[in-house]
């Protein structure tokens, strides 16, 4: 008989010693003499239990976590390749609340799906909005695009059918896909577990893009830091040529630089130069990667839109809350107690994240301040956990959703040493083009620190230079850092004294 | 010369990718832990850039070395969600542990890692989440440092 064992080979399972679980789990099943199969699936997301090891049964997979490498011998004299009884037996993965009150679309096969197997994507439904889309006038995939809602999942949320759109309607010999994956801010982890979890989705979708505006070669832009990713998408990638018809895909490897999430920086890098951001106009839909309209959007976006294609746009339409349709996979990171990807509809509140799924912090300690959407995200008190999750209601607060990061801090948070790291960061990672972000990065830092030791008159001069910082910086980078720092200051001001 | 002679076969095989210049740079980067300076002069006339341009670009990524790193690079995350849970605390004790050691310690914001911190990264292949400082020490005894 031959049991199918999945041990999850993603970066957040490695590190917590999936390796050796698997490879004590191939070790005990020769010494039994049992025929297994290993599978190195993506991650669940439900990293408290991570190595999560499932082994398929007739009742469904049944999952067993967190497991270390010396609970293998244990499990296998339990019966646990059966199924069996163990005190870390968890029950069908499936069935598993966490799991299952989410609703997810551009995750669901992450952790389902081997990640290296196109066979394995397309058995479970991947690959049918590709095939949808070939049979499609270019118009029609951008208006399923555009009628679906879908906003980019990057962070700033502009509506991806109006992007796509302007490319196709702009004439150029050679356009491009470019997948931003450069993942930077703190707190998020979505586009790693996808491309990680379920690289051939992410071909799909940016295949999709290049039917619908009438391109033929792509790029995935991935940070770094994610090593991982890389290898996983260039397998993907090995194992797709075919699949991908004419679409052509090229894995780009970033240098560490956070401002290059920036789309025209990310484009100035992938053109071979320092990540330093452009002036808007031209917008790179009209003139981007190499001066040719280009369609640039984050990871989810693409993961988002294979469904739209294959459900149609009023399933997806139909999901979310108020002018933010759809779903978001939120990522619950920092002092939380059951941290991870949840991939839900806008419209819950806050506290039933870092509450309902989260179960408030690691530590036990009351949770105290929030940061939602990176580094750039403002900081929420308690007060303000009752927000919906949707972009207008973060927006009429001050605050921002960006990429769906939330990170969380408990009561031993020192706010004015948060506020001097966002400054601090921007210092390190600004690109240097515009003065005020350059400048006022270092300037805020001193302030911060002048305040920290005592001169609470310099809190007017820390307001006037963040006011010069959001009017007149040329990007995000130095526009919104004032916002972790003001809506610390503004929020916490018993930290600034 | 013999680097000058692998940094040309590098060049040569990536020269006509578009926007070249970064893959290159990776690809030699990996081949010897840094760039050579004595590389610089070379990426550059072959790619029709200046000297400037190319040192441009190696010194703006925090990615790109220009001096070989210690036997072990150790990364160690900085970001808000590592703080969250301690991670400035490590960073400090990583920094008084690896002073004056054949290793190199560098901040890292963020390695996806976020709700399992603090974590690190050794050479780009190994990840470590939930690291105390006892932790840490073990990590680095096992990988035979020299004080």
């Amino acid at each position: 008989m031959n049991i199918k064992v999945y041990v999850p080979g993603d970066a957040a399972a490695l590190a917590l010693g999936a390796d050796a679980v698997a490879a004590a789990i191939a070790t005990e099943a020769s010494r039994r003499g049992i025929d297994l199969q290993l599978v190195r699936n993506g991650s669940r997301g439900m990293f408290w239990l991570e190595p999560l090891v499932e082994v398929s049964t007739p009742r469904g997979r049944i999952a067993y976590g967190p497991v270390a490498a010396p609970d293998v011998h244990g499990l296998f004299a339990a019966g646990c390749m059966g199924g069996g009884a163990h005190p870390l037996r968890l029950g069908v993965t499936e069935e598993l609340p966490w799991l299952k009150r989410q609703q997810r679309l551009a995750c669901r096969r992450i952790g389902v799906v081997d990640p290296r197997s196109l066979d394995d994507y397309l058995a479970h439904g991947g690959g049918e909005g590709l095939q949808r889309a070939r049979g499609m006038a270019p118009a029609g995939i951008v208006r399923q695009v555009a009628d679906s809602g879908l906003r980019g999942r990057g962070g700033a949320a502009f509506p991806t059918g109006i992007k796509w759109q302007t490319v196709l309607d702009t004439p150029a010999t050679q356009k491009h896909i470019v997948c931003n994956a450069d993942e930077g801010d703190s707190g998020t982890f979505s586009d790693r577990l996808l491309m990680e979890g379920d690289p051939f989705q992410l071909l799909e979708g940016m295949a999709i893009a290049g039917l619908a505006v009438g391109a033929t070669r792509g790029y995935i832009y991935v940070r770094s830091e994610y090593p991982h990713a890389i290898a996983a998408l260039n397998a993907a990638l090995d194992g797709a040529r075919d699949w991908l018809g004419d679409f052509r895909i090229e894995v780009r490897k970033g240098a560490g630089s956070y401002v290059c999430g920036e789309e025209t920086a990310l484009l100035e890098s992938l053109e071979g130069r320092r990540g330093i951001v452009r002036a808007k106009p031209p917008l790179p839909a009209i003139s981007g990667l190499f001066g040719q309209p280009t369609v640039i959007n984050n990871v989810i976006t693409f993961g988002s839109v294979p469904d739209i294609l294959a459900q149609g746009a009023a399933a997806y339409r139909d999901l979310g809350s108020g002018r933010s349709r759809g779903t978001l996979p939120f990522q619950l990171a920092g002092n939380i107690r059951y941290g991870g990807l949840v991939e839900v509809p806008f419209g819950l509140r806050l506290r039933e994240l870092l509450y309902g799924f989260g179960g408030g912090s690691r530590s036990g300690r009351p949770l105290r301040a929030v940061q939602v959407g990176g580094p750039l995200g403002a900081w929420l008190p308690a007060s303000q956990f009752d927000t919906v999750l949707d972009y207008e209601a973060f927006a009429a607060i001050g605050a921002g959703l960006g990429h769906g990061g939330i990170v969380a801090f408990d009561d031993s948070v020192d706010m004015a040493r948060q506020a001097r790291y966002a400054m601090k960061f921007c210092a390190i990672e600004s690109c240097g083009k515009c003065t005020p972000c350059r400048i006022g990065s270092t300037r805020g830092v001193e302030v911060i620190d002048r305040i920290r030791a005592g001169q609470t008159g310099q809190i007017g001069l820390l307001r006037s230079l963040c006011d010069t910082m959001t009017n007149g910086s040329l990007c995000a980078m130095g526009s919104m850092t004032p916002i972790p720092v003001l809506s610390a200051l503004n929020h916490f001001p018993e930290d600034f004294v | 010369m013999e680097t000058l002679g692998a940094v040309l076969r590098i060049v040569a095989a990536k020269q006509t990718v578009p926007g070249a210049l970064l893959p290159i740079l990776h690809e030699i980067q990996e081949e010897f832990g840094y760039i050579p300076p004595e590389s610089v002069p070379l990426i550059a006339r072959e790619l029709n850039l200046s000297r400037a341009e190319v040192h441009g670009v190696i010194t703006y990524y925090h990615h790109f070395r220009q001096a070989p790193p210690g036997r072990h690079v150790v990364r160690v995350c900085c970001a808000e969600a590592c703080q969250a849970v301690g991670g400035e605390a490590l960073a400090e004790h990583a920094r008084v542990r690896l002073e004056g050691s054949d290793l190199t310690l560098e901040p890292v914001y963020c390695l996806g890692l976020c709700a399992m911190g603090p974590a690190l990264q050794i050479d780009e292949r190994t990840l470590h989440a939930h690291v105390t400082p006892e932790k840490f020490d073990a990590l680095i005894d096992a990988l035979g440092a020299d004080r």
